[in-house]
């Protein structure tokens, strides 16, 4: 099957295109959102060490779980491509299961409900992803190389201190000085 | 009743990161339940990986994956809105996420008593870092004094304690290193339910519980 991408969803972003999904089932919005994001999800993926194969798989289970749950998508409190995001995390922690990740359940009936918007909640998600990259940029480079160790490399707090030689309360103030910069500089204040 | 302890940046992004390991991770979700504050500070935590997604250099996908994508997906039942169930019956006291675990609530727990005053369970996880423990102490009557070898997250589930440093309910989360030596002490009126998670095990300062510790795993 091959879709005639019109020019309409080529100039919409990411957010929108996503939007597209949820409301319309725009299957040429999805195979836009798919040329953009699978291969950097397939390129993250092997990043975390993944064979090309399975970050091939984790990618494609990804965007087929993109379309099954787009009406989740909820953009007040996420950009599209950190939704994305978690949804490949989820997809490669099952995958892997050498142990459990839990997580929580959106649906919990216990759930405490969210607080009325707070100043973060006002700022556009995807203007949100833009700061946050400048911040990661602006942190330190001992900073810097914990973050990407926790995302890019997939390590526990030991496995960073075993890597970098460190004790673990060095790893674990390290990580609290980049939260606490990446808050600052977007304005949260807690 | 508000959350007034919460967990610190390195926890929420190692969180976020899929990097947290099982018992640690249990304890930050739980706190989530609780804890629209922190969920906020989650999602701050994953746009951090958003914004190392958008990032990084493409890596090309098979030639036909989009193809085999829009087959499956074509006829595909697809999941509405999130909505929160209303639960009829009577209210859990645990989190779901702590309820899948023990296979039940409270009332399942099959506890093994630790002395006269309080009570463990712990949580069979797949992870070789830290250990999760339901801790059930009698209203009113401390846990004995000790130090931590290592970390120590406590969330309350129900309940309060209180230790020299501060006071905890439902919901709070006290998170103490290998420097901090303290003696809770379960508040009154209830038995104080927390779920405890640690690396190390806890060096009692007394010498009955420290007998004791072998047999109890704690």
């Amino acid at each position: 099957m091959i879709l005639d991408v019109d020019p309409g969803p080529l100039n919409l972003s990411e957010n929108d295109l996503l939007i597209r999904i949820a409301v319309d089932q725009d299957r040429q919005a999805f195979a836009r959102l798919f040329e953009t994001l699978a291969p950097r999800v397939k390129a993250y993926m092997m990043k975390l060490g993944a064979r090309p194969e399975f970050a091939e798989e984790i990618a494609q289970e990804t965007f087929i779980t993109v379309w099954r749950k787009a009406a989740q998508f909820d953009r007040r409190k996420s950009s599209a491509v950190t939704w994305i995001f978690t949804i490949a995390r989820n997809q490669r922690i099952d995958r892997l299961r050498k142990e459990n990740r839990p997580a929580l359940d959106p649906n919990e009936p216990m759930l405490v409900p969210d607080q009325p918007p707070d100043p973060l909640r006002e700022m556009e998600q995807s203007v949100i992803v833009k700061h946050v990259t400048a911040s990661i940029e602006d942190l330190p480079a001992d900073q810097q190389e914990v973050i990407r160790l926790s995302f890019i490399d997939g390590l526990s707090h030991k496995e960073i201190s075993d890597r970098l030689d460190l004790p673990l309360g060095t790893v674990k103030s390290r990580l609290r000085l980049s939260f606490e910069k990446l808050r600052v500089s977007l304005g949260v204040v807690r | 009743m508000t959350v007034r302890h919460h967990p610190e940046g390195d926890l929420l992004l190692s969180y976020a990161a899929g990097s947290l390991a099982e018992s640690w991770s249990l304890a930050i979700a739980a706190h989530l339940t609780h804890c629209p504050t922190c969920r906020g500070e989650v999602e701050l935590a994953d746009s951090v990986g958003g914004a190392l997604l958008h990032d990084v250099a493409a890596e090309k996908m098979a030639p036909d994956a989009l193809d085999h994508i829009l087959g499956v997906i074509a006829g595909m039942e697809r999941e509405g809105p999130i909505t929160i169930a209303a639960s009829s019956g009577p209210a859990p006291v645990l989190p779901k996420i702590i309820r899948d675990y023990i296979g039940g609530d409270i009332e399942d727990v099959p506890w093994q008593r630790l002395g006269n005053d309080a009570s463990q369970y712990l949580i069979k996880t797949g992870d070789s870092e830290a250990q999760a423990r339901l801790l059930r102490i009698k209203a009113g009557r401390p846990v004995p004094s000790h130090g931590h070898g290592g970390r120590e997250l406590t969330l309350v589930l129900c309940g309060r304690f209180e230790d020299e440093f501060s006071s905890f309910g439902p919901g709070d989360l006290e998170d103490v290193d290998q420097e901090t030596v303290h003696k809770p002490v379960a508040g009154f009126g209830e038995d104080c339910i927390c779920l405890a998670v640690t690396d190390a095990p806890l060096e009692f300062k007394e010498l009955l519980p420290r007998l004791l510790q072998p047999m109890l795993k704690i």
